[in-house]
């Protein structure tokens, strides 16, 4: 009689049977993935795709670290973008002031983000739920102010002009369209690879068990204080790298790149494509950057169409766009099975 | 063996554990009854750390758990279930438990390698089987029935080999014929893996057959503590606790 309601309460699929991909599958995909962007160039002569593609690798990155935070961990911060403002900041002030390498400004950059990302969750992790929002939005918006008020380093809301000097490293010259297009897939591909690792790790169902029950989690002896300070500093390294493209693709940093907005369209992002399966913000990611090229193309009332694309999201469908895919796929798969 | 030696714990002005000591024996079996706003739940509670004592002493093989956190205690081998099943809704059971073993072995923060690890398979196998949710393995736990959540919860507390395993109130929430599978499923745990188990219990019949040991609380204070026998004709227990004609019946 109990097996009745079992089938009933969990709805279609009691059974859920995960099939565990091996690491080199997700290498194989990764290869394909790249190889398809990077034959791109060759294919189309269209710089406007390609700075598309730019722009998907910066705020897939972002997207996909804050997924981290929110999917896996449960821990919704609206503050990640201020880790997309400090890499673009850190990176374009290293790359105009100190006269580095590129790759060395990168790792100094991701150094000075850890750094932040440290102090400032080791203050939010232990807070509560909408504590945990409030306090990393109040961080976001702090950087924003310092980005503001210290003008003659940052350039106020001017931002960083001048642009960003890009000198030779290994042979790669950023300067090229091309070679910058690559540059970025290609980060954006290893990101996207380290942070699947992560999330399929035994470090990832850790994080998923904190999500679920982080008093239970506890219980069985995990530190989950640490554990979520961790992935809190790891998400934000990723999307330091994504606010690094981002500052050489314009050649330079903008007050809004540090904005609370960048984490609000984060969040968004997340919603659109989904938090339940990894590629989720990245499909959000292109969704959202096609919606605000056409929108803004077509009407100055872009707000108004974003507003009513996230509601038929949250009311309508009430998951994202991959959630929905996967449901659907799972729904046809069992009927499937059942007819033959 | 687990010795608790005079711990107190008040909430504003009142005393839900009052100067309680009590000796667990190593491999024993004991029955926590009381009832409710006994302090029960809380004296669970201060031992695993939930909760800090004000006062007093937590001695496990002579090291004093009392003020440590949670993952600290459980660590030095004091595991729980609790009341609710507090599992992990979204894991299957397979991945609870080879989620819980790697935790166990201090495995939680390794990001290099893929979950599962293949050290963690033997032991998480050995609980499910143990616990008699092998077929069940596939389910998300948030589709297990009451009964099984409660095993899963069980599962949980095992995956850590505990020398003590406090289970609250295992039958909670269960019809009387689920109850006395799960005690028996509890009886057999406790004759296999011969460990230290405590457990709330508010029906006197599985109390007064399963427990060697009973100890009763009353207003955070021990009213008494013995074999069935003794605690059945206990002049204290009768008249504060199995005085009404419900109880009467069982005794």
């Amino acid at each position: 009689m109990s097996e009745l309601n079992v089938e009933n309460r969990a709805g279609a699929a009691p059974f859920v049977t995960r099939p565990r991909r091996a690491a080199y599958t997700d290498i194989v995909f990764a290869i394909i993935g790249f190889a398809i962007l990077a034959a791109l160039p060759f294919l189309f002569d269209s710089k406007a795709l390609l700075d598309f593609v730019i722009r998907c690798s910066a705020f897939g990155l972002f997207a996909t670290s804050l997924n981290l935070l929110v999917g896996y961990t449960g821990l919704i911060s609206f503050g990640h973008g201020m880790f997309f403002g400090l890499g673009a900041y850190g990176f374009g002030l290293l790359m105009q002031r100190a006269n580095v390498s590129i790759p060395l400004a990168m790792v100094c950059t991701l150094a000075i983000t850890a750094v932040a990302a440290v102090v400032i969750g080791a203050i939010c992790v232990r807070l509560k739920e909408i504590y945990f929002a409030f306090v990393t939005l109040a961080f976001q918006m702090l950087i924003h102010s310092v980005i503001l008020s210290w003008q003659s380093l940052t350039g106020g809301d001017q931002g960083l002009r001048g642009g960003i000097k890009r000198p030779v490293f290994w042979g790669i010259d950023l300067t090229n369209h091309v070679q910058l297009y690559i540059f970025s897939c290609a980060l954006l591909v290893i990101g996207l690879l380290l942070m699947r690792q992560i999330a399929q790790s035994p470090f990832g169902y850790t994080l998923r068990m904190i999500r679920d029950n982080a008093t239970r989690a506890s219980f069985i002896g995990i530190n989950v204080w640490r554990a979520k300070l961790t992935v809190f500093v790891l998400a934000a390294l990723f999307a330091s790298v994504g606010g690094m493209i981002m500052s050489l693709f314009v050649s330079g940093a903008y007050p809004e790149f540090a904005y609370w907005t960048i984490s609000g369209e984060g969040i968004f992002i997340n919603m659109l494509g989904g938090v339940t399966t990894f590629l989720g913000p990245m499909v959000g990611t292109v969704l959202l950057l096609i919606l605000n090229d056409t929108a803004t193309r077509l009407t100055e009332h872009y707000g108004i169409v974003l507003g009513v694309v996230i509601l038929f999201f949250a009311l309508g469908l009430r998951k994202g766009l991959m959630d929905f895919a996967v449901d659907w796929y799972r729904a046809w798969r069992d009927k499937a099975k059942e007819q033959s | 063996m687990l010795e608790v030696q005079h711990i107190s714990k008040s909430f504003g002005g009142v005393k839900a554990t009052d100067d309680v000591t009590l000796d667990f024996a190593t491999g024993s079996l004991t029955a926590v009854i009381g009832p409710n706003g006994a302090g029960k739940s809380t004296f669970f509670n201060l031992i695993t750390g939930a909760l800090k004592p004000d006062t007093g002493r937590i001695l496990l093989d002579g090291i004093d758990m009392a003020g440590r956190s949670p993952p600290d205690i459980v660590r030095h081998g004091i595991g729980r279930a609790f009341q609710v099943a507090s599992i992990f809704p979204s894991l299957t059971v397979s991945e609870t438990m080879l989620a819980a073993v790697g935790a166990d072995q201090r495995r939680a923060g390794v990001m290099y390698r893929r979950f599962p690890l293949a050290e963690t398979r033997e032991r998480a196998d050995y609980v499910i089987e143990l616990l008699g949710l092998a077929n069940k393995r596939n389910r998300v736990a948030s589709a297990l029935s009451h009964g099984d959540q409660k095993l899963l919860d069980i599962a949980l507390a095992l995956v850590l080999e505990p020398k003590v395993l406090l289970l609250d109130e295992p039958t909670a929430g269960m019809g009387t014929e689920e109850r006395w599978r799960m005690i028996e499923k509890v009886h057999e745990l406790w004759v296999r893996e011969k460990i230290t188990v405590v457990f709330i219990e508010h029906d006197m019949d599985i109390v007064f057959k399963i427990a060697p040991s009973i100890v009763v609380l009353c207003y955070g204070r021990i009213l008494a503590t013995g074999t069935p026998d003794e605690i059945r004709k206990n002049p204290a227990v009768i008249e504060a606790y199995l005085g009404t004609d419900e109880h009467a019946g069982a005794l």
